[in-house]
């Protein structure tokens, strides 16, 4: 990626101050916003002030609440409590219609376009002016074409969207906004889909947005575009605003530091792994999905005797990692070799001959693919194994043996309540996991991968999962562990591999590594970094080794 | 459909709202029988009587519940893959053809207890080949399954008239029916049955076939809730992307369920072919492959359910024979009426009474809490 | 050589008899269909409709007041769908089914009861039916060779519903194409998210298409029962709304596509019907069957993917609620 810093005149006139004139106006002005979604606080008490004609990043983890505050402001959600102040107007924002009328226009994460629709009627959708398409296409097209002039946003207005690449899709948005008058625009995650030249583009047309005196608010989770693009940032983490810099008087490692924030690592008593013979090796795993590649040349080994911990932010390539190497989605390039068993796009396996092959796999999200909530424990304790003969007879299934099976799972891993005929939604978060992970470690699997193994669980829970996991690498097993938790990923793993956008981009071993270098990686801002201290960190991390 | 919003407990969702539903659907219907201008408690009484009153008219009602308990079953297997088989009427239909083709063929030559199996075997298979096709087209080549078994009915209905009017129909006859089949391969009525032992009783369509419908409503129990075939249906049916992470073909798992639901429509054929007309003809299904969508939807898939619901309607189509009868003003056609009801008030607005159910059902919480800290306090 | 000008002109004359009120409910589909909502009671809401204008046709004498009640109990049939469809976010083909199911029922227990001739309706003669209308010159036209009879036979003398029927189509493409809410109607069932973040209200502009879509499937009922019949009779939908559903597929959601199909479909009828027991050379005998059924499998192999390709809108059947 080589985002080149632009700093223009109109951005110069409001940084390099420590603290903003008082004379100017913010273009928004959030007060204390919170928003609670049943039990989860998403925003508590959050303050935001973006001055006009900027770039205002803000920056901060996965559920760090970002997404949830724009959505307020762009009257998605209402807030429980606070105050928007627009351009130093008190202004309540109950729809996207309030927001657009108060010259806010977003360009969503996935983009809100028909795809059937032309660039033009795109464009005019919910802001045709008459009930007859004839005129109103007429002048939308001249104003279309005079926006694409004045902003450099250079699009056919009569291709069809679909059709077209993402960057220029995402151009068509900015439009969209644009002409509905929009002088701040909130741009989220708008890189996540683009291509390091698309995101130049969309970086020099913000450029020009911002010298036209649009107020732009950039949110993002990587380091490296809040220092190319932005004036000021600010720093969210677990739902509250922590931190605001001028993005001159500031630096990666310090936004690093302040997103991840100080964690205390959980303690973890484990021993030094001691990694003997390869049990799986994956090489060159490439998997695209509707043209956008979700995996790059992916390559890890796994040990007998070692945990690999996967770090980044989530959407990086983590869960096709995952459904690529328990054969959930089928290989496209590359291969997988499991002991003896090579497995490609020519010789493919099902997820049942994974795990024949002893493969566990606990998925990320234990709601849509580890357990079927309506069914009850017993039954969603067996998934996978179904068809073992232990659980069937003949014709019927012997469900007092699965009955047994689940009831010394609840036993061995303390599940609670230990009932096998409780419905799997009735158990809370941290036992449904506990049943996920039972369900896969019982069977003493010699690869275990492991998908956020502790997402959403109770503190209690969590330490007895780390425990487990632990010991089942200490009995010989090879554990793959991916987790959106930084913390996590440095107390249990003995290697950390960091993903973005598809590609492993570092590797870093556990006892060396911390948070803050962690940080700079999964924001990819590594990169650079290392290349400047070693030259030869480009692209051979992947399968290194490390010593033992 | 919707799914539930907040935890109620278990017997409000599974006991009150659906009670509610169904008496929704039978207020309605009667208002319409009071726009007619007829009394609805009258009416009631009439239905029940005609349904239930002596051994002739309960005959009749049990004789539909067969139909509908097949139907219905048929329906549900398929709704537990969350696959929505429109087309038990049509598999129904053809079902019955294989019924038909196999006794014309075999009755001359073997006995009843060769030809019946076989029988069986062929309605099953007949049906499961009509269910096939839309189920392949699904599962392969992304058609909608809701449009195509609509699709495959009308193609049933015009093939059986094909068959019947050019090739089936017994030479030198005018109405396209095939020629009767022989003493062997008629399926003992409930009469003959009972006079085995001694019993007398009215002579009515109900035939030993009833017993076909309550064998398949413990398989389908069994089948569903005891075997990993039924267990890989229902994880499909509530989450495909576990179906997929336990290993499951869930392509051949919707072909495969949808060919259990044809069989058990195809059964259809046997009740109405070899038990009740002893020939094959125009039409015998008379609607109850779309009967089996209303039951399905109000035994909420469950064989017990469906066997209450098939009996309701069976005791619905009979009652409503005798109550059209008792009062001419109101016709058979009122019972496909409620059908649509229960269909509309027990599908489409299952959620409907819920959120006011779950508000009065809070407040009364709420009340016993307060009611209960006035009495210690 | 005459005779055989003659037949294909009476040929495509009950082509268009057949077809009108298949335009007609492909047309409500498309409306419908288009801004996500599946619309399979079709043919309950043409029956339903039959079933008032010829009610009211007959009590009031006039057939103008038999098609506004038909255009009314349809359109509350579709409200009823959209209630169960849209606010209840309810399965919208088992609300459709139960539609149909309901209409097949209802329309005989009223008909029965107030006519008591087994759900059939009193006989509608003069200004309570929509009659023929000869246009101008007609007469003048008589002995003018080919374009004569085509003029006669093809172009005058249908009821005015037929008319509108042809007219619903360049209508539709209009309001689908031409229009501020046909664009938005025509998002809504690829994207209601992007209406919704647009600042379009999703239930709104679904309702709407509802509407219409009863509008036009009351329209067709009045057809059957006060143009084309001159009675409601029991169950004389006989299935068209569902060919009608198959010919929109068929058009792929589109209007004039759409309006082709309903004419091949009503063009296969009519053929059926003419060539009944005739014995085409190296053929033979076509059985009248399989011709009604020709639709229904043509429909069929296009929804598989094997002659071209259907792609219905992209939201169809999901209703949509706002996701955190």
């Amino acid at each position: 990626m080589s985002v080149e810093r632009i700093k223009t005149q109109g951005s110069e006139a409001v940084g390099g101050q420590s603290a903003p004139p008082p004379s100017i106006e913010p273009a928004i002005e959030l007060k204390a916003i919170s928003k609670s979604f049943g039990p989860v606080k998403a925003n508590q008490n959050v303050d935001l002030k973006v001055l006009p004609g900027t770039i205002h990043g803000i920056i901060g983890e996965n559920g760090a609440g970002k997404s949830t505050l724009m959505s307020i402001l762009y009257g998605f959600y209402e807030a429980d409590s606070g105050e928007i102040l627009i351009n130093g107007q008190k202004r309540k924002i109950h729809s996207s219609r309030d927001a657009i009328s108060f010259g806010i226009g977003m360009v969503h994460q996935h983009f809100m376009l028909v795809e059937t629709f032309t660039v033009l009627e795109n464009v005019m959708l919910g802001a045709e002016g008459a009930p007859l398409l004839n005129k109103s296409s007429q002048s939308a097209r001249e104003e279309l074409l005079k926006l694409s002039k004045e902003y450099s946003l250079a699009v056919d207005p009569d291709a069809m969207t679909g059709d077209l690449p993402v960057g220029l899709q995402q151009r068509v948005e900015i439009l969209k906004a644009l002409y509905r008058g929009a002088e701040i625009l909130i741009l989220d995650e708008p890189t996540g889909v683009l291509t390091p030249q698309e995101t130049d583009q969309l970086f020099k047309i913000l450029d020009i947005l911002r010298s036209r005196g649009v107020s732009i608010i950039l949110i993002t989770h990587k380091l490296q575009e809040i220092m190319a693009i932005t004036d000021r940032v600010s720093v969210m983490r677990a739902g509250t605003m922590v931190s605001e810099r001028e993005t001159a008087e500031t630096n990666k490692n310090e936004l690093a530091e302040l997103m991840v924030g100080r964690k205390v690592l959980l303690e973890v008593d484990k021993t030094d792994a001691n990694p003997s013979e390869i049990l799986l090796e994956a090489k060159n795993l490439s998997y695209s999905e509707d043209g956008v590649k979700k995996l790059d040349d992916v390559s890890l080994t796994l040990k007998a005797g070692e945990i690999v911990g996967i770090a980044g932010v989530s959407g990086n390539g983590q869960t096709e990692l995952l459904a690529a190497l328990s054969g959930i989605c089928p290989l496209q390039t590359g291969s997988i070799k499991i002991g003896s068993v090579k497995i490609d796009s020519d010789n493919p396996k099902t997820p049942k001959e994974f795990r024949d092959l002893s493969v566990g796999h606990v998925p990320e999200d234990r709601h849509r693919m580890g357990m079927v909530t309506a069914f009850n424990a017993q039954e969603s304790a067996i998934m996978g194994f179904h068809d073992d003969a232990a659980y069937n007879g003949k014709f019927l299934m012997d469900n007092k043996a699965v009955e047994q099976h689940c009831v010394r799972l609840m036993k061995d891993y303390d599940v609670r309540p230990e009932d096998p005929k409780l419905k799997s939604a009735n158990f809370s978060g941290g036992n449904q996991q506990k049943l996920v992970l039972a369900r896969e470690m019982d069977r003493h699997p010699k690869v275990l991968l492991v998908g956020q193994p502790t997402r959403g669980v109770d503190i209690g829970a969590i330490e007895y999962i780390h425990k487990n996991l632990i010991a089942m690498r200490d009995a010989g097993s090879a554990i793959l562990v991916v987790s959106v938790e930084l913390e996590e990923i440095m107390s249990l793993s003995d290697r950390i591999l960091v993903m973005f956008e598809g590609r492993i981009v570092g590797e870093v071993d556990a006892k060396e590594a911390d948070a803050r270098q962690l940080g700079l990686l999964m924001g990819n801002a590594g990169a650079q970094t290392e290349a400047a201290s070693s030259e030869n960190n480009s692209n051979n991390i992947h399968s290194e080794e490390i010593p033992a | 459909m919707s799914s539930p919003s907040k935890a109620l407990p278990a017997w409000i969702d599974v006991g009150l709202i659906p009670l509610i539903n169904i008496l929704l659907a039978f207020i309605v219907s009667g208002i319409v029988i009071f726009i007619i201008g007829e009394d609805p408690v009258e009416a009631v009484k009439i239905i029940v009587y005609g349904a239930f009153g002596n051994d002739y008219n309960l005959g009749y009602t049990l004789y539909y519940t067969t139909n509908f308990i097949f139907t219905g079953l048929a329906v549900a297997v398929a709704f537990h893959a969350s696959l929505f088989n429109i087309g038990g009427e049509g598999q129904a239909y053809i079902g019955g053809l294989g019924v038909g083709l196999l006794c014309l063929a075999l009755d001359q030559y073997f006995p009843f207890w060769i030809i019946l199996p076989l029988a069986i075997a062929a309605s099953g298979l007949f049906g499961a080949a009509w269910a096939y096709i839309p189920a392949y087209l699904q599962a392969y080549r992304g058609s909608h399954i809701v449009i195509t078994t609509i699709m495959f009915n009308f193609i049933a209905f015009s093939l059986m008239n094909y068959l019947l009017v050019n090739i089936l129909i017994e030479p030198g006859q005018m109405s396209p029916e095939s020629r009767d089949f022989a003493e062997v391969a008629h399926i003992p009525t409930m009469q003959q049955a009972a006079a085995w032992f001694g019993i007398e009783m009215s002579n009515t369509p109900l035939n030993m076939s009833i017993f076909l419908a309550l064998l398949s409503c413990v398989f389908v129990w069994l089948f569903m809730w005891h075997t990993r075939w039924g267990y890989a249906i229902r994880m499909l049916g509530f989450n495909e992307n576990a179906a997929n992470y336990s290993g499951i073909n869930t392509q051949r798992l919707i072909v495969g369920t949808m060919c259990l639901s044809g069989v058990l429509a195809g059964f259809v054929g046997i009740n109405e072919i070899m038990g009740v007309h002893h020939r094959v003809l125009l039409d015998f299904t008379a609607g109850a492959g779309f009967t089996g969508i209303a039951v399905a939807l109000m035994g909420r898939n469950h064989p017990v359910g469906i066997i209450i619901a098939s009996l309701l309607f069976g005791a619905l189509f009979q009652g409503g024979a005798e109550l059209s009868f008792e009062i001419p003003t109101i016709q058979v056609e009122m019972v496909k009426a409620i059908q649509g009801l229960v269909i509309l008030f027990c599908g489409a607005l299952a959620y409907m009474a819920r959120p006011t159910v779950e508000r009065i059902f809070i407040a009364m919480i709420a009340n016993k809490a307060v009611a209960g800290e006035q009495a210690n306090g | 050589m005459d005779d055989l000008y003659l037949l294909l002109l009476s040929t495509l004359d009950s082509t268009l008899r057949v077809s009108a009120p298949l335009v007609l409910c492909a047309m409500a589909g498309i409306f419908s269909e288009r801004s996500g909502i599946i619309d399979i009671s079709l043919e309950g809401k043409l029956l339903g409709s039959a079933f008032a204008a010829a009610v009211v046709a007959f009590e009031t004498g006039s057939a103008f007041l038999g098609l506004g009640a038909a255009i009314v109990t349809s359109i509350l049939m579709g409200l009823l769908h959209g209630f169960a469809c849209i606010t209840h976010r309810g399965n919208q083909v088992v609300s459709g089914l139960a539609i149909n199911i309901l209409a097949s029922g209802l329309t005989v227990t009223l008909g029965g009861a107030w006519y008591g001739k087994g759900g059939q309706t009193e006989t509608l003669s003069g200004d309570a039916r929509f009659s023929p209308i000869t246009f101008p010159g007609a007469e003048a036209l008589v002995d003018v060779p080919v374009i004569g009879p085509l003029y006669i036979e093809l172009i005058s003398g249908h009821n005015l519903l037929v008319y509108i029927a042809f007219l619903a189509v360049p209508v539709t493409w209009w309001v689908l194409y031409k229009t501020r809410f046909g664009l938005r109607l025509r998002a809504v069932g690829e994207n209601p998210q992007a209406v919704d973040t647009a600042g379009i209200s999703v239930t709104f502009l679904r309702y709407r298409s509802v509407i219409i879509a009863g509008i036009l499937c009351g329209i067709a009922g009045a057809y059957l029962s006060t143009g084309q019949n001159a009675a409601f009779g029991k169950e004389m939908s006989a299935g068209q709304g569902y060919i009608a559903l198959a010919a929109m597929i068929f058009g792929k959601w589109k209007p004039v596509p759409g309006l082709l199909a309903c004419m091949l479909f009503g063009f296969l009828d009519a053929m059926a019907v003419r060539l009944q027991g005739v014995e085409l050379p190296g053929i033979g005998e076509i059985p009248v069957q399989f011709m009604q059924a020709l639709p229904y499998v043509l429909t069929v192999i296009l929804l598989a993917g094997f002659i071209g390709k259907a792609v219905a809108p992209k939201a169809i059947g999901r209703p949509y609620v706002k996701e955190r």
